[in-house]
């Protein structure tokens, strides 16, 4: 497979210095146009109101927060099995990125909820299995911190995140099951499955779009930091060896 | 193998062992509860399900540190890991060791501790259940989380914020079949995804601990 | 500004919030990006020096 040529860190950083621009200038106008033409131009939901606007924010967010997880996953296994630097260092710097979409889909969830629910949280099965994933992440970055060999910290990690994958998983059904005991006027899930008109549908697609593509760009460029840290901690070893 | 269960048993017995603390951690949280909430015993009883799981596994959790520290410390981990024995099974066994000095006394101390909570009668069976088919996964997930961390310098805390996401759906299930048992409910299917559970573990995180302690020893 | 009718606090919350949170990456990112770029290249310059002696 010619992907492979990648994991060498030199190509892998020829080819992000190509791919960054285009993805940092498309993600900037899929996010601009797509939340703007969802913010001023779409109209209100006729049962949430004005609410149905955090949409364009909350879902593409969500939508990265999964994806980022399973993107760690594949370049951990890569890692594990084939043992790519770049793949480690990919999945390390992902992690941050999905923290904080997990966070913003934690926060945006709350806050649409909370003029339904009238409390500003509820233990509604999506955003506890959410929260769950906070967990996740917390726990994967603070794997990587605390480990002080670099190439250990990748294996543990990696490992972390494959168990930890299956885990997360299992929480998703087990909060499924457990939220059914909810008496609180049903589980009011945020209306995502209804048919959802074009209207709404286009800028949504759009500020998805926008936010794959801001992952994306800060995952070349962070990996890119990370390859750099890397590059500089062996040359220093190399210097004070040979001084 | 036996010997090995039954050194980790010794140790774990013997003065300085650190046996008891783990139920005297659950016996003083369950006392505490009522202290925070309130002595009602409407509440106390609708809750003591709950209580009693989540005390036994932060019990589990205080004294996951010994399971594996001490033998890295002193390099019984690294015989371990060139023994004959495989290391999926040495960790297999020393989970079981420890299930046998923190789980079980758990179980066993449960039912007095429900006492303490107005667990209402239908309760008692279904909890004992519930925690002894649960907290063989806590071991053995325990296992997994201080094999991750057994080389990193006070790594306790960090076990901690590792392991605890990994108890949610074990944590779940058996806290709802004591639930539903307290309550009169049929409890079947969370009892049978709860040994689902348990079996899973049992049967593939010996390799996984495996594979991060051999991460950490090299 | 759209007629965000009562529920204005909310959505303009959940929109500050978003870009808030973003911005603060974005800005992390790019700086601690710009300190490792930076301490590579001064190492490449030290390390091409040493190997010049």
């Amino acid at each position: 497979m010619s992907l492979w040529k990648y994991a060498n860190p030199v190509k892998f950083l020829a080819l992000s210095a190509r791919v960054q621009p285009f993805a940092w200038a498309a993600a900037a106008v899929g996010i601009v146009v797509g939340l703007g033409w969802g913010f001023f131009l779409t109209p209100d939901d006729f049962r949430q109101g004005s609410t149905v606007k955090i949409i364009y924010i909350h879902v593409p967010s969500a939508w990265i927060a999964i994806n980022a997880w399973i993107m760690m996953l594949i370049a951990s296994l890569i890692w594990l099995v084939r043992r790519h630097h770049v793949s480690a260092l990919a999945a390390r710097a992902a992690a941050p990125v999905g923290l904080v979409m997990t966070v913003i889909g934690l926060l945006t969830g709350a806050i649409w909820g909370q003029p339904m629910w009238g409390t500003w949280w509820a233990w509604d099965p999506r955003l506890t299995s959410f929260l769950i994933l906070f967990l996740f992440y917390l726990g994967y970055i603070a794997l990587w911190e605390a480990v002080e060999d670099p190439d250990t910290a990748a294996d543990l990690t990696s490992i972390l995140c494959l168990v930890g994958s299956v885990f997360a998983l299992m929480s998703r059904y087990a909060v499924l099951f457990w939220s059914q005991g909810l008496h609180q006027g049903a589980t009011l899930s945020l209306d995502k499955e209804e048919n959802i008109s074009d209207v709404f549908w286009q800028p949504l697609v759009l500020s998805i779009a926008g936010f794959s593509l801001l992952f994306i760009a800060l995952v070349l460029y962070r990996t890119g930091t990370e390859i750099a840290l890397r590059r500089t901690r062996a040359l220093q070893t190399r210097i004070e060896r040979g001084a | 193998m036996s010997a090995l269960l039954l050194r980790d048993l010794r140790l774990a017995l013997r003065a300085g062992g650190g046996f008891g603390l783990g139920l005297a951690f659950f016996l003083i949280l369950v006392v505490l509860v009522p202290f925070s909430v309130g002595p009602q015993s409407a509440l106390l009883s609708a809750i003591a399900p709950g209580v009693l799981w989540l005390g036994a596994l932060l019990a589990c959790l205080l004294s996951l540190d010994r399971l594996l520290a001490l033998d890295y410390e002193d390099g019984t981990l690294d015989v371990l890991a060139t023994a004959p024995l495989p290391l999926e099974a040495a960790l297999a066994v020393k989970s079981l060791a420890h299930w046998i000095t923190t789980g079980l006394p758990l179980v066993i101390a449960a039912p007095a501790l429900g006492v303490l909570l107005n667990l209402p009668v239908a309760g008692f069976g279904w909890l004992v259940v519930s925690l002894l088919l649960g907290t063989p996964a806590l071991s053995m997930i325990g296992c997994f989380g201080a094999a991750l961390t057994v080389g990193i310098k006070r790594g306790g805390l960090l076990m901690s914020l590792l392991v605890l996401p990994l108890y949610v759906p074990t944590l779940i299930f058996g806290a709802e079949v004591a639930r539903r048992g307290a309550t009169g409910m049929d409890a079947q299917t969370p009892l049978v995804l709860l040994a689902g559970i348990t079996l899973g573990t049992l049967a593939l995180l010996p390799f996984a601990a495996a594979a991060a302690l051999r991460m950490t020893i090299k | 500004m759209p007629d965000l009718g009562k529920y204005a606090t909310e959505v303009l919350g959940a929109y500050g919030v978003t870009l808030a949170l973003m911005a603060v990456l974005l800005v992390l990112t790019l700086r601690r990006g710009r300190r490792a770029r930076a301490a590579l290249r001064q190492v490449e310059q030290e390390a091409q020096s040493h190997a010049e002696d």
